[in-house]
């Protein structure tokens, strides 16, 4: 029986004069097969002389004789050394500490060195705080194809004795002719390094040093100055604070250098019914204020406001701003809770204005706080703003013979970088000399690079904080022909005999060591100076910048004469106009240093999950008033429009991503993309953000927004996801409930129905497995405390560098085919809490109405777009004891080790990706491509330099495989055997993963459970310990640990 | 044989050279000394620095009293004054000491006060003694010839054999056309054989057989294809020709040198190391030459023994005339003749300090092998076999001391397999 019926597939076929139904008539597929790629060339194919039956015949021969040369097994050669150095045993790691100190980054760390390469950055347990992931990921640096291989003068390579011989001549000349020279350089807070730039001022006479810090703190140097009378940053340890209030300060983020997260993290875990309470006035969602228990979104301007009027309401004097009605009320509130906390408060601001920072200043003293420590400034930004200003000026006008810069790159940072080109150019500068690792955008452009080596290949020595040293030694000899800026100097004033090395152990042990020993702070990386009198040395260098700046300034600094009630009346008069954009630095890509780094690239950024790009965040508000979008295309990517930003006559077109929680009225962008020299093709992705960096103020007013026709495709990690009220993914409590309530209303173990009773998942009799005993051994456990991660990546990076993890780029990760091993999930709080999502998803009735479920998950699928709660969450393979990964693997090339690792054997994967659709927690990573030594994939597995930084005791995968998080098993066998062989047990804290080693702020804990007394066996049986999708049954051996937030308003 | 008998030969013409010697020491030496004691103590107290022939970290001492006398006008007791303490002598102004001090490179001689004067006079006698004959060119020729006869033989044996059956065959025809010929002559006709299937025919008329013999023949392709993959990649008995020829059979066979002292890294790391070239110069930096029947032996192998010591000195650029480094290295390009591949992971200090295992065990007899070769098939099922075999070393090791006794309990078993320990889990040698 024939039927009319006509089928159809899509509702586009249903209109009858669909275009696309008529080309699916003809063709397969709706747009053409893009065989261009490889049959573009029409003439020369034609041209061709190999018919169809050659070509196959070449194929047929090919192949056979590759799989007949794959039978034959290559010869490999070994050649040892000629003399093998005592230290080094093949196969053996060896640590060295150093310190990085590139002018943004400074931080001691260990250097893990195998067969004389650098492989890996490790923590320094001598210091307190952690690495942050840039310090983690600066190692590949020193093996980027794109160095400066020796000194250039003019584009072409010269020989250092031609490069001394001719500087030489033009500096003695320069000083004969009573010329200025100038030193443009990073901010050194090296006390030899200070010296001797004092003894060439004394050989050349008419030098001026300017320091110059890409993203200035000018303005908290100039602040502190003038309470405290030293040119240094305020010292803050937020693990002495209850209360913490930032007004802008994203300092779990890089204010003022970063380094505060362990402090913090610390106060962050409750211990006795008592955490720290964290309250973040900001514009932009930073990490800072995802991390609080408070966040009040506001513009620059009402920041400035908001500060003035905490000053008012804590000392008591009567400043009017006005402020809207509601932020008035939490800043109150705020200030109540401060003046409440006392000595235990703490405030903070990152706005880069010298009266806002004085005011800061003045209220912590006010206050007492307890958190802030005048003793130990931090001395790593000496930048002076004005001074910089005055140089770009006075190279225009032609006053300035010679420029020496170092460590800085103006025509990329500067935002009149015009200027300073021009100066450049100025016929009466008669010398110009870049030391620098790259062909960057200013070493381009002056007559001679001076090749620098890699921190790795060098000597140094800084004062990180007043009193606190630290060495840096070299872990590799030069791998190119390259000087050392200090060398330089010893050259330059005719101590060329003497290395830096010597010099360095010279000024040390005269006014540093005090009579301890050198090799030993060698050894340590780091010492504590006891006496004050050591930081004379470093304190005189800065002061006489200082002193030497404000004379050739134009204007006066105003913060050494600033009156306290001036300043908050100053800050409370701000006026704003238009938008108000803040330029803030990312966690992954820093100052942009670090640009040609394919780790940082593909390093998602922690809060909007996007890699290998800048933008614009932009509130929701403002996008639909603006008709900005953000959505999603078929593939999963994110797409937003265009559009053009203008400050100031200053213009740029820009993607634009819509961020929960931005401030109404205010827009963000980064620094540190946007640079085009010396960088590989695919690492030149995004805007600068230094182009409305204008009098190096972070927050500029009057912006207008613009949009252009186009759009932007993002490669996206994670898309703007919210929780849905799934409490069982990242649970969350407030402090007043974890106090006050049992564990089972906080923390419940999901109940599943077992003949109509209900009883815990975790109860074997629920379980489809048989349980093994794993009471024998090793049994290790990863815990991951949810209070204490401030989502700051450096474990990301870490993983990334232990188990050589390849890059795939942008191309491929908008594909979501990252290959990260380790993922910090970030979630958005649909509600204004989490709290609520639960409540409104538990109270839904029906599928309609109301309180209906298809309209409220709907909802719930967008993220509160006014002021969100945030929650990270480190994601990797849970290594489930019940791993459903296991049990479909066809060819078991994933099994269970009786330690608890979900092992993967690469060489038995065939790749049908089983195991990655059934795994419950997506860590499963496929290899789509080889992405080692393969043109396609041209990052750093596809030289032989970059290729040097690779684990070998790790595999590097190839195509058709899948990866994932070993728990770093190369780690704990190492360990294993390191004990077996001295014949002894254990300890605890002696097994690691690259993450929990990397980790500073002390979230991630990791170590054996069967070892009842350690740390990790006491955190499984701990309160706040949960399974991740528990109600799964997988049983995983990685442990979180509920979110506690402190709402308690005080 | 042939090397005893040449064995034989060196140490009777050493011995013929002891009378003669004896003989003519005794005449012309006041004291005499005894060359055998001589020999023992120049061992044991002179050959750390001293050569007979040719110079080490000191001249070469051979006919020294005799030079001296000759050439310097300088007596035993000189001899014994510098023996007993040399830097005495160079300080006393003596200008042949002085000479001789700054020829050597300033360094000096270590003092042996404790020599009597019998025992430089042995030393002396020793050095006296006329540096023992060449080996006989003979010897390899002669063992070389019985082989080559053996050789012929046996061709003269197989010639014998295919010539008499091809006579036997040319009889069997001449015999067949003979009676034929007969047969012919007489008229006689041979009755034809009625044809039949053919034997092929039938067989491939028999389904069954021809079902039955193409299983037969898929089976045994299979097992040869089979037998084929599985060795592709295995590289057991792989042979490499060094580019210098190093023999183990000398260094750790004769001369009894631990495996660890070379491949010392073995005990700490993954590794088991290549040693640098340093490591061979502390003993060749006075070993130059080998011994003359060491010489000999290596002509088995077509090697020139004292030829490829000279590789390793320009290698580590070693000038053994004046006993100094050059500074002009040429690293070694060993090929490597274990090859694991990248997805596994070994560790020679976890079997070697912790298993306590012999290197032979997987290495196979490396002291009798003249060049190394590659003795396991290293293959998985190799070293899983052993694994399952093999009981873990737990005595005396703290480490292993918990978990052995839970393990025992568990398992019922005294003594452990590295299976039972876990050692069969993939993620320990893939990740």
């Amino acid at each position: 029986m024939s039927s009319n019926k006509k089928y159809w597939k899509s509702v586009e076929e249903l209109n009858e004069n669909s275009s696309i139904v008529e080309t699916l008539k003809h063709k397969e597929f709706v747009s053409e097969i893009p065989t261009d790629e490889f049959l573009g060339n029409k003439s020369a194919l034609e041209g061709s002389s190999t018919t169809r039956r050659d070509f196959l015949k070449y194929v047929g021969f090919s192949t056979a004789a590759a799989s007949l040369a794959a039978c034959e097994g290559p010869v490999i050669k070994s050649i040892p050394y000629v003399v093998q150095p005592e230290s080094i045993i093949p196969g053996v790691a060896n640590y060295y500490a150093t310190t990085i100190a590139d002018g943004f980054d400074f931080a001691s760390v260990l250097v893990k060195t195998r067969e004389g390469r650098p492989i890996k950055i490790e923590n320094n347990d001598m210091v307190s705080s952690g690495a942050n992931a840039r310090v983690h990921a600066s190692v590949l640096g020193l093996y980027d194809s794109l160095r400066v291989k020796g000194p250039m003068k003019d584009g072409k390579r010269i020989s250092w004795s031609t490069f001394d011989a001719e500087t030489n001549q033009k500096l003695t000349d320069l000083k004969v002719a009573g010329k200025e020279i100038v030193l443009l350089t990073q901010t050194f807070a090296s006390p030899s390094t200070a010296k001797l730039i004092a003894s060439f001022k004394e050989k050349y006479g008419n030098v001026r040093h300017v320091i110059y810090d890409a993203i200035s703190e000018s303005a908290a140097l100039d602040a502190y100055q003038a309470k405290y009378g030293e040119r240094a940053l305020a010292n803050y340890d937020f693990s002495k604070a209850a209360t913490i209030v930032s007004v802008g300060a994203d300092f779990l983020g890089d204010w003022q250098g970063g380094g505060f997260d362990s402090g913090y993290a610390q106060g962050r875990i409750p211990k006795n019914g008592k955490m720290s309470r964290h309250i973040q006035i900001e514009a932009n969602m930073s990490l800072s204020g995802a991390n609080a228990d408070k966040r009040i979104p506001a513009t620059p301007s009402q920041q400035k406001k908001a500060l003035a009027k905490l000053y008012s309401y804590i000392t008591g004097q009567g400043v009017s701003a006005e402020l809207p009605a509601q932020l008035d009320e939490a800043v109150q509130k705020a200030a109540s809770e401060l003046k409440k906390a006392g000595s235990n408060g703490v405030l903070v601001t990152g706005l880069n204005d010298v009266n806002a920072q004085a005011i800061a200043l003045e209220i912590n003293a006010a206050l007492g706080s307890k958190a802030f420590d005048p003793k130990t400034p931090i001395t790593t930004r000496q930048g002076n703003d004005k001074a910089v200003a005055a140089l770009v000026s006075d190279m225009k006008a032609g006053k300035v013979g010679a420029i020496i810069m170092f460590g800085v790159n103006p025509l990329y940072t500067l935002p009149n970088a015009s200027d300073f080109a021009e100066g450049l150019k100025n016929s009466s500068l008669e010398l110009s000399i870049a030391f620098s690792m790259k062909e960057d955008e200013t070493s381009s452009a002056v007559q001679y690079i001076a090749a620098t080596p890699h921190y790795l290949e060098s000597w140094g020595d800084v004062e990180l904080k007043k009193g606190h040293f630290a060495l840096t030694q070299p872990t590799i000899r030069p791998l190119f022909d390259t000087r050392q800026f200090q060398d330089a100097l010893l050259k330059w004033t005719g101590n060329g005999d003497n290395t830096y090395h010597d010099f360095i152990k010279e000024t040390w042990n005269a006014s540093v060591l005090g009579g301890s020993s050198f090799n030993q702070a060698l050894h340590d990386g780091v010492f504590k100076a006891g006496g004050l009198s050591v930081a004379s040395l470093l304190g005189e260098e800065m002061s006489s910048t200082n002193a030497e700046s404000t004379e050739n300034a134009s204007e006066n600094v105003s913060a050494t004469s600033v009156s306290v009630g001036s300043a908050a009346r100053a800050l409370a008069s701000t006026s704003s106009e238009g938008l108000e954009l803040t330029l803030y630095s990312k966690v992954g890509m820093g100052d942009g240093q670090q640009a040609n780094n394919p780790w940082l690239q593909e390093f998602p950024d922690p809060i909007t999950r996007v890699s290998w790009d800048n933008y614009l965040t932009v509130s929701k508000a403002d996008a639909e008033k603006l008709g900005i979008k953000n959505w999603h295309v078929a593939d999963g990517g994110l797409n937003s429009s265009i559009v053009e930003l203008t400050i100031n006559g200053v213009k740029e077109t820009l993607p634009v991503i819509i961020q929960p929680g931005q401030a109404v009225g205010s827009i963000g962008l980064s620094f540190g993309y946007g640079r085009k020299k010396g960088l590989k093709e695919e690492m030149q992705t995004g805007k600068s953000g230094y182009k409305f960096y204008k009098d190096f103020n972070a927050t500029q007013t009057g912006a207008a927004l613009k949009v252009v026709s186009g759009e932007h495709e993002f490669a996206c990690v994670q898309l703007h996801n919210t929780l849905m009220g799934r409490g069982d993914i990242i649970r969350e409590t407030t402090l007043e409930i974890f106090n006050t309530k049992d564990r089972s209303y906080w923390n419940a173990v999901p109940m599943v129905s077992l003949n109509h009773i209900e009883t815990p998942v975790t109860s074997p009799d629920v379980d489809l497995w048989d349980e093994f005993d794993r009471s024998i051994g090793h049994h290790f456990n990863l815990s991951i405390d949810l209070n204490a991660c401030t989502g700051c990546g450096a474990c990301v990076i870490a993983c990334h560098s232990e188990n050589n993890v390849p890059v795939v780029g942008k191309e491929e990760v908008r594909r979501s085919r990252d290959m990260h091993w380790l993922r910090i999930d970030r979630y958005y709080s649909s509600e204004d809490t989490f709290e609520q999502d639960n409540e409104k998803k538990d109270n839904f009735s029906g599928l309609f109405g109301d309180n209906g479920s298809l309209g409220g998950f709907n909802e719930m699928e967008s993220a509160a777009m006014d002021n969100p709660q945030v929650a990270f969450q480190p994601v990797m393979c849970q290594h489930c004891n019940h791993a459903p990964c296991e049990t479909v693997c066809p060819v078991a090339a994933t099994s269970h080790g009786r330690q608890g690792q979900n092992h993967m054997a690469y060489n038995r994967c065939v790749g049908t990706r089983y195991c990655a659709n059934n795994c419950p927690y997506k860590v499963r990573r496929f290899n789509w491509f080889l992405y080692n030594k393969n043109d396609e994939f041209d990052y750093f597995m596809n030289d032989d330099l970059g290729r040097m930084v690779l684990n070998p005791d790790v595999v590097v995968r190839s195509r058709g495989v899948m990866e994932k998080c070993s728990m770093c098993i190369q780690k704990t066998q190492k360990t294993i055997l390191d004990a077996k062989r001295d014949g002894r047990e254990i300890k605890d804290g002696e097994f690691q993963t690259a993450c929990s080693a990397a980790c500073g702020s002390g979230a991630m804990v990791f170590g054996d459970i069967n070892d009842k007394e350690s740390k990790v066996a006491k955190l499984k049986e701990d309160n706040r310990m949960y399974h991740l999708l528990e109600s799964v049954g997988t049983k995983p051996n990685v442990q979180y640990h509920v979110k506690v937030r402190n709402t308690t308003e005080a | 044989m042939q090397q005893v008998i040449l064995r034989k030969l060196t140490s009777t013409v050493v011995r013929l050279g002891f009378i003669i010697l004896l003989t003519f020491s005794t005449s012309l030496k006041a004291q005499e000394g005894d060359p055998a004691k001589g020999k023992s103590l120049f061992n044991a107290n002179c050959a750390a620095c001293h050569k007979l022939d040719g110079p080490m970290t000191g001249p070469a001492l051979r006919n020294i009293e005799q030079r001296l006398a000759d050439e310097q006008g300088l007596d035993r007791a000189w001899i014994t004054n510098w023996i007993h303490n040399s830097s005495a002598v160079i300080k006393s102004g003596d200008a042949y000491a002085n000479k001789i001090f700054k020829e050597n490179n300033n360094s000096i001689m270590t003092p042996f006060p404790t020599l009597t004067d019998q025992d430089i006079a042995d030393i002396l006698a020793y050095t006296a003694e006329p540096p023992p004959a060449p080996p006989t060119p003979d010897g390899p020729t002669e063992g070389g010839s019985t082989s080559g006869e053996d050789a012929t033989s046996n061709k003269l044996i197989l010639g014998a054999l295919a010539l008499l059956f091809g006579l036997l065959a040319a009889a069997l025809i001449l015999v067949r056309r003979t009676l034929k010929r007969f047969a012919d002559a007489k008229g006689l006709v041979v009755p034809e054989e009625e044809k039949g299937i053919s034997v092929w025919r039938a067989f491939v008329q028999n389904q069954f057989l021809v079902l039955v013999s193409v299983i037969i023949l898929l089976l045994a392709s299979a097992y040869f294809v089979y037998g084929y993959l599985m060795q592709v990649g295995v590289d057991q008995g792989y042979e490499p020709v060094q580019p210098i020829h190093y023999s183990h059979r000398i260094h750790a066979g004769d001369n009894g040198i631990d495996c660890k002292y070379c491949h010392s890294s073995a005990r700490v790391s993954k590794h088991s190391g290549i040693p640098s070239l340093n490591v061979c110069m502390n003993c060749h930096k006075s070993i130059s030459e080998v011994a003359p029947e060491t010489l000999a032996e290596g002509k088995d192998y077509g090697v020139d023994y004292n030829a490829e010591i000279q590789k390793l000195y320009t290698a580590v650029g070693w000038n053994p005339a004046e006993q100094k480094y050059s500074g002009d290295v040429q690293p070694v390009k060993w090929i490597r003749v274990h090859n694991l591949p990248d997805f596994a992971y070994f560790n020679h200090s976890q079997h070697v300090s912790v298993g306590g295992i012999e290197c032979q065990t997987c290495h196979g007899p490396v002291e009798e092998m003249e060049i190394m070769y590659q003795f396991s098939p290293l293959t998985m099922g190799w070293c899983i076999n052993c694994h399952r075999e093999t009981n873990v070393k737990v005595e005396d090791n703290e480490y292993y001391t918990k978990i052995h006794e839970q393990l025992s309990k568990k398992y019922g078993v005294d003594k452990l397999t590295v299976a039972q320990m876990g050692g069969l889990e993939c993620g320990k040698c893939h990740y």
